[in-house]
Order: C-alpha cells, then structure tokens, then sequence
C-alpha cells in the first residue's frame, strides 16, 4: 500500500484502471453487436415469412376451448390474452394448492425421519430418495397413465372414502353447499386475525414495559377460531354438504380435479415434499442440542422452549432454501404441458402454433415467471435481513 | 426370538405408546399392500412372451415381456439395429468416464485428457463415417444413449464457461458484474421449458438466411445455456468459501488476476464444489427427460412412443417403472457418491484445521 501521492496519472495499458475500463468498454460492444446481429436477422427472418411482430395479436379472436377455467369465464370466441389469463390463474391455481399440500406433507416426511422409531424413519429416507431421484416428468406421465388408463370408469369408480371417487375421469371430491354466512365467515376470519395481530404486539409491549406475561397466543388462537365459529352459529349453522353423484356416464355435484390437474397437482406435491422433507430435517438439525439444554436451565417449559428458542432459529435456515423450494414448483408446473394440463406454457404453445407469433409468445412465458421469481426473491431478501442474527458479521 | 433381538424392538420400535401405534399402523398397511404388488409385479407378471396378447389374458400382472422386447428400442432409440453395438458400447464408455471421475487418485491433470479422449471417441463411434463405420445422421440417435450425451455434454461445455461467469459475477468491473448478474438471474428465473422452446422455435429466427442448426444441437444449446446459470452459482458459493486470506497472499506474490485464479484460488474452491456440482449434474441429468417436450427422442421419448404401438399399449405403468428404474439407477448411485465425498472431504478439512 503506497501513500505517496500520484504525481501523473499515465494512460497506460499497464495501468489496472485502464484495463478495467477497456474490457468493460470491450464487453458492451461485445454485447451490443451480438444482439444488433441477431435483431437484423430476426427481424430480416419475420419479413421473408410475412409475420408481423407485435402483441396485436392478443386481441383476436382465439378460437380454441380450455379444458378447464379458474376464477374468469372463457369461450373459443374469447380473445388470446383472455385465453393466456386463463393460463396464467391455472398456474397459479396449481401452484398455490401445491405450496401448501407440500409444506404439509414434507414437513411430516421431514420429521417422521427424525422419528427415532426405525421403520418410520427408513420408509421416510425411502420415500425422499425414490422421489429425489426420478425426473418429475417421469413421474408426472406415471401419475396420468395412473389415473387416464388404469382406473375404473365412472360406473366402477373406486370410492376409498364416502363421497370420493376415483375414475378415469378423475378425482371427484364433496364441497360444502355455499351459503351467504360462508362469505361473512371468512370476513370474520380476517377481523380475527387482525385482532390476533393487534393483540400479540400489545402483549409483546406489555410485557416489555412490566415484565407481564399475556397468553397472546392462545387468545390469538381463540379470536382467528371463535370469531368465524361465532357467525356460523349467529347465521344457524349453515352446513351442507354436496356429494358427488353418478348421472348417466359420470359425475355431478360436488367437485371433480380432472386427470390432468390431479396428476399435475399429486406429481409436483409428491416431488417437492421430499425436497421439502429434507430441508425441514436439517433446520431442526442445525439447532444446537445446547440450545434446548439452555432454555431448560432458564425454566421455559418445552412449549415455551420450542417457540421462543427452537423455532426461531430453525426457520432462519428453513425459510431461504423453502421459498427457493415453492419457486421450483412454481416454475416446474409449467410441465404441465406434457399431460395437457392448461396452465400458461402449454396455452401460450398453442397460441404461438396458431399465430406463428413465437417471439412475443416465449417474451410472454419468460415475463410471467420473472416477475414471480423477482417478487420471491424481493420477499426473501426483505426476510433475510428481518431475521439476520443481529450484530452477525455478514456471510 | 433371541433376547438381543427383543431389545431392539423395543428400542427402535415400540419405545413408547406413540410409537408402538405407529409400528402397528405402518405394518398394517404394509399388509395391505405389499402382498398385491408383489403378486402383481412378480408372481403373475409375464416376463416373457411371443406375442402381446399372453399380457392381456386374464388375472396377468406386469406385463415384463413389453420391456423385453422394447429393450433395444428404449436404450438405443432408432440407431440402425444391426449398428447397436455402437451406441451400447458408447453407453459402457460414458460409465466408464463417471466411474474414473469419481476415484480421487485419478484427479490428476490427466483425467481433462481423458475427457476429451473419451467423448471424441463416443462421437466418433456414434457419427461413424471412419474407419469403415457406416455413417448415422444424428437424427437417429435415440434412447438412453441421447440421454447421456445431452447431459454429458452439456455439462462438459457449460462447465468452463461458468466457471467465467462465476468469475464476472464476482469481478471488480460493474458492468461485467452487471452482466452476469443478469444472465444468471434471467436464466433462473424462468422454467427450463421456455429456453427448450426458445431453442425451437425462436433460435431459427435467430440466424442469417440459409444458416440452420438442427434440432439435437439446438436443444444442446438451450441445456448448456441453462445449465451455465446454475453452475456458475455453485462455482460462485466455492470462490466464497476461500478465505480472503489466500486472495492476499496471491497478491502479495505478484501473480496476475489470471494466474491467482488458476493457481491458487480455482484448485480449491472447485475443489469444495465438488459435492454441489454432482448435485447440480444429478438435477441436470433429471431435466434432460424434458426434451421429450420439444420432440427429441430421449429415454422417455423412448418409452412413450413404445406405449403408442397399438399392440403393447395400456402397459404403461410398467413402461414409466422401468424409466424410473434407469433414471434411479443413475441419479442415486451420483447422489449416494456425492454425500460420501462431502463427508470425505469435510473430515480432510476439519484434520487440516487440527494441524494448524
């Protein structure tokens, strides 16, 4: 390290600022005449096959049927971006169903393979490695030949649970009669939540101030339940459920996943649980045993001592690699168009077959999913520097 | 029962009323369902047959005999038959250049050498046109020999590169960071099936009048291109991994930004890469089976258009065991090795920490 001061600054090449600055220089260039060459192409490309580029086309007239809907109506007189809006509610109805069902079951896995009772821990190291190792497309078309090829049809329809059926024309399930209180309820669900929120950072600042505990965490529990159970009393406990029923060639009433979405669904949750599992098993393997030993000594009861301790640290190294797990099964279940599920890839495929308009096409996939990795990625670094050890040195 | 025996029983089994439960419950369902399967994939399973119908006569279970006679078919594709022992031989030659990779007195300069022998070899054996080889048009090429080579290839070919990218990533210069930040974020951040289709349908559009590529290459592209932006991040976690001391002391010898890569902060931070990078090659082999997608005819395309043969059609959950057997077969025997290394090397660590 010199302090002299610098007499001349020489423009030399041997100088390290002047080379950075040169490659640098080198490399936009680089950059810039790759993509201005493959515009010219392109665009040379799309004249000499007459297709014009732009996203105009999203306003024709489709002309195909989706094979299933979520929350917006569609019709084959329905234009593309309708028709792509579709796609886009259908993966994430996928993808938000299959969050949730593989948090469950991989947090279980995880655990059960922490169980110190031995045949439940082989058969849950069995089940993470047998699905860790088979490509989720393989297991995907295994799911479909399952359902689409091997069940009974509907008259023979298996039926492992009252009001479940299992066919070739997929999984129909019961659903509650909906009824006006339904809507109230949830209404209620949310004042409660907030109320429980409310009422933990009062508790928390009590307790802060005089050193008094508050149960916030039952009472929380007591208002998310007891306001909704509340209104569902007030309202004579409106509860009906609808069953599925064989009319003519196969069923009606109650709700019915079809092949494809319970194949998708069953395929990307039974995939990313074993993921799941084995990310659970080493945040509750990353807690020092000292750390349960400690909170024993200062008198937490082991409730107290899982919550206020355990967890807490845990999650710090579950949360990171999880949400990068919820993202792959985000972006996986653009399989889907392998089975014929209708999710964004597989509509945006057949729009691009019809209009030839594969640029904007791949632009419209590629634009979707960025947008939800950045928004996940956005959330996980806000995260990351909530629950960062505080006064750590950074990694 | 010996009394040893008992009290491993109780200890691993029934230790407590919870658990006891949970033993009873698991052996019931193992009840429940193991004796249907192996009845079904063993005791009434035709392994053998002349022809389909012996597989729909009634009470049959698996019907084996679809991947006996489809063998040559799912693992060499449509390569002309009487010229199979090509691509078989090519297959022992790619296990062959795994199983020397991963005996560690073979990581010595020579294994590079090795490689490129190896996979010249494999090319040669699979274009033929030499050495009285009937040529065959890549077109051909199938099965799970196809699958070996997109994904040893690709990794071979987006190896080095992310190693640069990795290194720009971690560089001084803000817009070569920028750079590839950029692409290493896009490239995750969008599912491998948009860069299968881009390769498709939009890299045609990409060239001059008159220039084409076809589809194998253009699908090896997409994989290189993928598979860049994943390992270049675990490159990227090993270079982290090196204390900043060793960056210092390279300076502090006067090497240049080249050769204090090369020499001195590269050999060790690829070296604690290792176990993540089987794990990213295991991944990558896994998402080759999604050019069945873009109509390539890999292992699964394989096993798919065998089921579409009228004839055998309706067997395809033995079709899908089968590829899962070969695509487990693969994969665990990586995995397996890779947390064997991983515990390896992390002992040859903590003993290095001991002398200090």
């Amino acid at each position: 390290m010199s302090t002299a001061p610098r007499l001349r600054r020489s423009w030399s090449l041997y100088d390290l600022r002047v080379r950075a600055i040169l490659y640098q220089v080198l490399l936009v260039v680089a950059v810039g005449l790759v993509a201005w060459f493959l515009i010219l192409n392109t665009t040379h490309n799309l004249e000499a096959r007459k297709i014009a580029s732009g996203f105009g086309f999203l306003d024709r007239e489709a002309g195909f049927a989706i094979g299933e809907t979520t929350l917006v109506a569609y019709s084959a007189a329905d234009s593309y971006l309708r028709a792509l809006t579709v796609g886009v509610l259908n993966t994430f109805r996928v993808a938000l169903i299959g969050v949730f069902a593989a948090t469950l079951i991989g947090t279980l896995i995880g655990l059960a393979r922490l169980s110190r009772n031995w045949l439940l821990s082989r058969l849950a190291a069995g089940y993470v490695e047998a699905m860790r190792n088979v490509p989720l497309l393989v297991q995907l078309f295994f799911w479909y030949t399952v359902i689409a090829d091997n069940l009974p049809g509907p008259r023979q329809a298996l039926s492992p649970l009252p009001g479940v059926f299992l066919s070739n024309r997929g999984i129909a399930l019961p659903v509650l009669h909906a009824h006006p209180a339904h809507a109230w309820m949830g209404a209620a669900l949310a004042a409660g939540a907030v109320g429980a929120w409310w009422l933990a950072r009062w508790a928390k600042r009590r307790q802060a101030l005089t050193g008094q505990p508050f149960p916030s965490l039952a009472a929380g529990t007591a208002l998310v339940l007891g306001l909704p159970l509340l209104v569902f009393l007030a309202a004579g406990a409106p509860l009906r459920i609808e069953l599925p029923a064989l009319r003519g060639f196969n069923f009606s009433g109650g709700m019915t996943l079809t092949p494809e979405f319970a194949a998708l669904l069953g395929g990307l949750t039974t995939y990313t649980a074993a993921f799941i599992a084995e990310i659970v098993r080493a945040g509750v393997l990353a807690v020092d045993r000292g750390q349960f030993e400690a909170a024993y000594a200062l008198g937490l009861r082991p409730r107290r001592a899982m919550r206020l301790v355990i967890l807490p640290q845990a999650l710090r190294v579950i949360v990171p690699p999880m949400t990068s797990q919820f993202l792959n099964l985000t972006k996986n279940s653009s399989l889907a168009v392998a089975i014929g599920y209708p999710d964004l890839v597989s509509i945006a495929n057949t729009t691009m077959n019809q209009t030839g308009q594969a640029i904007e096409g791949i632009a419209i996939i590629m634009a979707v999913y960025l947008t939800i990795s950045l928004a996940i990625s956005a959330f996980m670094n806000w995260y990351n520097k909530r629950i960062a050890l505080k006064g750590a040195r950074p990694a | 029962m010996s009394a040893r025996a008992l009290n491993w029983l109780r200890a691993n089994l029934f230790y407590s009323v919870p658990s006891a439960l949970a033993t009873l419950v698991l052996l019931a369902l193992a009840w429940k369902l193991v004796p249907p399967f192996v009845e079904w994939a063993f005791v009434n399973a035709v392994w053998r047959a002349p022809d389909p119908s012996a597989c729909r006569a009634a009470g049959s279970g698996a019907c084996w005999a679809f991947i006996a006679e489809k063998h040559r078919f799912i693992l060499f594709g449509t390569y002309p038959y009487a010229q199979q022992w090509r691509p078989g031989l090519g297959i022992l030659l790619f296990i062959a250049l795994y199983v020397v990779s991963a005996l560690r007195v073979c990581w010595r300069p020579w294994l590079a050498l090795a490689w490129v022998g190896g996979l010249a070899l494999i090319g040669m054996l699979m274009w033929g046109g030499v050495f009285g080889l009937p040529y065959v048009e890549n077109e051909r090429w199938g099965g799970l020999m196809l699958t070996l080579i997109l994904a040893t290839f690709g990794i071979a070919a987006a190896f080095p590169l992310s190693i640069l990218l990795a290194l720009g990533r971690r560089s001084n210069m803000p817009a070569v960071r920028t750079a590839s930040v950029v692409y290493i974020e896009m490239i995750r951040g969008v599912p491998l099936i948009s860069l299968l289709f881009m390769a498709s349908v939009m890299l045609p559009l990409f060239l001059p009048a008159g220039v084409s590529i076809d589809k194998l290459l253009r699908a090896q592209i997409a994989m290189v291109m993928f598979a860049v932006a994943y390992l270049a991040e675990v490159v990227r976690g090993g270079l982290q991994a090196i204390p900043n001391g060793q960056y210092e002391a390279a300076e502090a010898l006067g090497l240049s930004y080249w050769r204090k890569m090369l020499l001195i902060i590269l050999p060790q931070a690829l070296r604690i890469s290792i176990p993540p990078l089987v794990n990213t090659f295991i991944a990558f082999f896994k998402d080759t089976s999604l050019v069945v997608i873009i109509g390539l005819f890999d292992l699964l395309t394989a096993v798919k258009v065998a089921l579409n043969e009228p004839a055998w059609s309706g067997h395809g959950i033995e079709a899908y065991l089968f590829a899962s057997l070969v695509y487990f077969a693969f994969c665990f025997s990586m995995s397996k090795y890779s947390q064997r290394l991983e515990r390896d090397l992390a002992r040859g660590r903590r003993h290095i920490l001991r002398e200090d």
